[in-house]
């Protein structure tokens, strides 16, 4: 399901063609070949959701009554989380062009950007948060198959996944099975299928208590050349369904996506797919072989509302129409009716269109491989969706119908009401600390700063072998390229307290220290993709804090060059106690490469000096702090955690100074002038350089910070300038001889850089306030989760 | 040298060895469909990591029905130098090619880390290129990696037993590998490699799943098939964080080239 910016209506017209009149629909119109009576009909689809003015709406483009399985195939389409109906005019207003983007967002089922040397990489990050918070384990898996989809639906292999997940308090026991279930789903399916999972994030707070996060993001590989597309065409080409077979799993999950969580939402497991990798790993096998022989002409993955979307999207794409039979469809469950075949959303299933001539040797591909391959239908001219049952017609909607006449919400929007008090921090009633190291060890062992190892180590994040910057290791992933001098970095970010005070600045400051993150490993940002979770869009106030967050998002995309290359939407994340924070999640990836590897006219390329980590390296080395702190305390976990407060204002991003630090931090890395880079975010420059001191366990190292050299602004509490957390702050390390270069680049580069300290010793010693062994620092930090989580390290 | 590595459906390390032994090691090498009933001329086989057949039912315990399997176990029993690596390591228990099983990690969890491996022999085909109590650092990633045998096959894994006087003469009757087990290989364990800790002592946290002895690679009495759980694939370039499985590869090569 691609999110937002539909830019395919009227193909048919452009094409100078006229869809041919409406052919004489047969009576009765029923499922099952029974009459269904229009009260029946109508309780299905308000069971959709589906308005008393969509249904007159509905009535008016069929010029008649819909059939049963019309009513499902209108309610799906026209479901929030497919049609994206509240989201679409402020989607409109991202940024989407670049000159690396190859293709409009919205447009395929993943973001594509082109790399060089005739590679691109295709990129999307989706939500699976419903069926996790009912059932974790089986929510998170599928969410990490259905991406896989996206991605090699496209024609490139997955090479990576990333994550990015929220959950309430670990006190909570129920927080720790949705954890620990949804952990152990990403696991096993993404293990299972040898595509490795290489970062992410998790935060925790208590408005995730009741419906945790699971955002899911995946990278592939494909040369340019042999990128795939989603359309239909050439009439008379077989339609063929392939993959695993059709069950009841699933029925209606689009539809449960698009409702809030209740207490009787454990009713709804059975929307959860049950997701097979084993099969999956096949799919993305066979499907690769079979793009590779050329006999493929467009595909498309059965994820939300999975058949009937496929059957929908791919002829709207290709101006054409679709007729299918599904009673051809294979099943793994006798007795389903056409209605629940088209909405079923079993998993790894693929749609499709294939050469005529070539169909046989497409079907022994996916033999080899032991899934089905099954004609269900080709490819027609009338720009009609027919679906039969054994030749009986059960459904005929013009294609148009239901991809672009899908709803357009202009919802009311209104400012919190109690926004303005929440934004009031008024610092003098904050206590300072007395005991500086323990609260420094206590933001270290807070399980949304403390070490994740515990989850990742459940992931394979080594097959492929192109993972040269391990997990907790820098400030984003990152993967070579193999036969390329150049590696691709990739990184989730999210913040929905800082959001939550203010989504503009919020939107911003997770764009920022997305792009901050990929620039600290040397890459250059390039472009996102943006899962964005919020409550229930027909709150005005929910509106409002979307609306704000993309205006945040976008204008931080358009002063970094960051295009939105897709994503997806995910609303009604709610329970009886409330809304989620607003919290978009940024995936963003990024290019290292030797500056002037594009043009190397010399053949000589310079030796880029290779990825940035956040470790610190090296007794003597110096290090330098980037950026201006400020008396910046709102909304910071240390406000949160010591003080127990949601409020105040966030820190503000300048944007300017944000990319010029961006820049310069690509080129020094570049130069092979950085040791260590690492940017200050939660619990601001004390947590960064205790995090610098032990990223290697196995050589912690010391450092000496003296404070007073801190460029700040006058006057500044020493509790902030610990632990605020102002934008635009990197602490990077080098060389000693590398110093005064160093320095004399950034002042050209208008980037603020000063010496604090130098690393070395078995302290961290930080002014007169700090002086603590970093094996304490390096306890605090890796056993904050595993001991609330009430396991035991392995 | 010519490598078969077998692929199941489900296997996902093939890529990455084929990687290793053709762009790294600049050897030929091949991926065999499990459906191939020979292999193809191969000098030597590699049975790499995955989830063959989704490790449903048992890790392995499909894969082992697969037609290639006949092939292997005929070239194993000729001499032939069989590597199962992480799942093939399971296949090779569940074919009967090695002795004992693997049960799940202590921890019930899926661990992907780099451990630390003493080298317990060198005088095999894969360990010719390291020295005695050298300790690799390599990576595992594996469910079930626990390795579990009973007591009696313990000790025969373990004890200075002499090799089988009939199968190490079958194996020097061998033609496709050419490696004959030393003198020195007669009266060694089978064990070829330990998990410890980075000073080479086998302690119970540096054995991150539970196997019995520390036992994390095992060769048959022979010395010509090997199955070890951590991936020397995952470890043979200084890009990886480490070059040490790179010794593994090696060894091979050295001891077909002079055959």
């Amino acid at each position: 399901m691609s999110q937002q910016i539909r830019v395919r209506g009227n193909q048919s017209r452009a094409r100078g063609e006229h869809p041919p009149p409406p052919t004489p629909y047969p009576a009765p119109l029923s499922a099952s070949g029974a009459s269904v009576s229009l009260e029946q009909l109508k309780r299905v689809a308000r069971s959709h959701n589906l308005t008393g003015e969509q249904w007159n709406h509905v009535v008016r483009l069929l010029g008649r009554q819909p059939t049963l399985t019309e009513v499902g195939i209108f309610g799906v389409m026209w479901s929030e989380h497919c049609s994206y109906g509240s989201s679409k005019i402020y989607l409109r207003t991202l940024p989407t062009s670049g000159k690396r983007v190859l293709v409009p967002a919205g447009k395929e089922n993943a973001g594509l950007i082109d790399l060089g040397d005739g590679l691109a990489v295709a990129f999307k990050i989706e939500s699976h948060n419903h069926p996790s918070a009912v059932e974790p384990h089986a929510g998170a898996a599928t969410g990490v198959g259905g991406i896989l989809r996206d991605i090699f639906t496209m024609g490139a292999r997955p090479i990576a996944l990333l994550n990015s997940l929220r959950f309430g308090p670990l006190d909570d026991p129920r927080t720790r099975f949705l954890l620990t279930g949804v952990v152990r789903g990403i696991a096993d399916y993404g293990n299972c299928t040898g595509v490795p999972t290489v970062g992410g994030e998790i935060a925790f707070d208590d408005c995730y208590r009741e419906n945790p996060l699971v955002n899911v993001m995946c990278l592939g590989l494909v040369e340019r050349g042999r990128i795939a597309h989603g359309a239909a065409k050439g009439v008379g080409n077989p339609v063929l369904y392939v993959g695993s077979s059709t069950g009841r799993d699933g029925l209606g999950g689009a539809s449960f996506a698009s409702r809030e969580i209740t207490d009787s939402s454990e009713a709804d497991r059975p929307a959860v797919q049950i997701g097979d990798p084993f099969a999956e790993k096949c799919l993305i096998e066979a499907t690769l072989e079979a793009l590779a022989s050329g006999a493929v002409i467009g595909l498309q993955d059965m994820g939300a509302a999975g058949l009937t979307c496929s059957t929908c999207e791919m002829p709207a794409r290709g101006g054409t129409g679709i007729e299918i039979d599904v009673a051809q469809v294979p099943r793994r469950e006798s007795g389903m009716t056409p209605y629940e075949v088209m909405l079923s959303e079993s998993q790894e299933r693929m749609l499709l269109v294939v050469k005529r001539q070539r169909l046989e040797s497409i079907k022994q591909i996916f033999a080899t491989w032991g899934l089905h391959a099954v004609e269900i239908g080709r490819v027609t001219a009338d720009h009609r969706l027919r679906v039969k049952d054994h030749g009986q017609l059960v459904a005929e909607i013009p294609v148009r119908a239901l991809a672009d006449e899908t709803p357009v919400y202009r919802r009311p929007v209104q400012r919190p009401a109690d926004l303005t008090a929440a934004q009031r921090l008024p610092l003098h009633a904050l206590p300072q600390p007395r005991d500086w190291a323990g609260t420094l060890k206590q933001l270290l062992a807070s399980p949304t700063i403390a070490n994740k190892s515990f989850v990742y180590e459940q992931y394979d994040h080594m097959v492929q072998t192109s993972t040269v910057v391990l997990p907790g290791r820098a400030d984003a992933a990152v993967l070579r390229l193999k036969g390329a001098n150049k590696w691709l970095a990739a990184t989730t970010d999210g913040n929905g307290r800082y959001c939550y005070l203010d989504p503009c600045e919020g939107g911003k400051l997770a764009v920022a220290e997305a792009a901050r993150n990929v620039a600290c490993v040397g890459a250059v940002p390039l472009a996102i993709t943006d899962c964005l979770n919020f409550g229930n869009p027909e709150d005005p106030q929910i509106m409002w804090q979307f609306k704000e967050c993309v205006r945040g998002i976008a204008q931080a995309c358009r002063a970094f060059g960051t295009p939105v290359t897709g994503g997806n939407v995910s609303f009604y994340n709610e329970s009886p106690r409330g809304a989620i924070d607003p919290t978009p999640v940024i995936g963003m990836i990024g290019l290292i490469q030797t500056a002037d590897s594009r043009q190397q006219t010399s053949g000589q390329a310079e030796q880029h000096g290779g990825p940035v980590t956040m470790g610190f390296k090296g007794a003597g080395d110096a290090i330098v702090l980037l950026g201006t702190t400020r008396q910046e305390l709102g909304g910071s976990e240390y406000v949160s955690l010591v003080h127990g407060r949601r409020a105040g204002k966030p820190p503000r991003v300048d944007l300017a100074a944000e990319r010029a630090l961006q820049r310069w931090l690509v080129a020094a890395a570049a130069r092979g002038w950085l040791r260590s880079a690492h940017d200050c975010s939660d619990g601001g420059l004390a947590v960064a350089i205790a995090e610098s001191c032990v990223a290697d366990a196995e050589h912690l190292i010391g450092a000496t910070i003296q404070l007073s050299r801190v460029r700040a602004t006058p006057r500044i509490r020493t509790d902030a300038l610990l632990f605020g957390e102002s934008a635009g702050r990197v602490v990077v390390s080098c060389a000693a001889s590398i110093v005064d270069p160093l320095l004399t680049s950034a002042r050209q580069h208008h980037v603020p850089a000063t010496i604090i300290g130098q690393v070395g010793g078995e302290r961290l010693i930080m002014g007169n306030v700090i002086q603590v062994p970093v094996g304490e620092l390096n306890d605090s930090w890796r056993q904050g989760l595993v001991s609330r989580l009430r396991v035991t390290a392995t | 040298m010519k490598f078969g590595i077998i692929v199941f459906p489900g296997s996902n390390c093939d890529q990455d060895c084929l990687y290793v032994l053709r762009d790294v090691l600049k050897q030929s090498a091949v991926r065999l469909w499990h459906q191939s009933t020979d292999l193809h001329g191969c000098e030597a086989v590699v049975l790499p990591g995955g989830f063959s057949y989704g490790d449903y039912l048992r890790t392995g315990a499909i894969a082992r029905l697969s037609p290639v399997m006949d092939a292997v176990s005929a070239f194993a029993k000729d001499g032939g130098l069989v590597l199962g690596i992480c799942n093939g390591f399971q296949i090779l228990l569940e074919t009967g090619l090695l002795p004992g099983v693997m049960s799940r990690n202590t921890s019930l969890r899926f661990i992907c880390r780099f451990v630390n491996l003493r080298v317990e022999r060198t005088d095999t085909p894969f360990t010719n290129r390291c020295v005695e109590g050298q300790i690799l650092r390599l990576p595992i990633a594996h469910n079930e990696g626990n390795y579990t045998v009973d007591e009696q096959t313990l000790k025969s894994i373990q004890a200075n037993r002499p090799v089988d006087s009939s199968q190490a003469s079958e194996a020097s009757r061998g033609t496709r590998s050419g490696f004959r087990p030393t003198g020195k290989a007669r009266g060694t364990s089978q064990v070829v490699f330990r998990y410890c800790d980075a000073q080479g002592q086998l302690t119970d946290a540096a054995n991150p799943n539970g196997s019995i002895d520390a036992i994390a690679g095992l060769c048959n009495p022979a010395g010509n098939v090997l199955g070890l759980m951590p991936h020397p694939e995952r470890s043979a370039e200084p890009a990886l964080g480490s070059s040490d499985g790179r010794l593994i590869f090696e060894s091979m090569i050295q001891s077909l080239t002079h055959a």
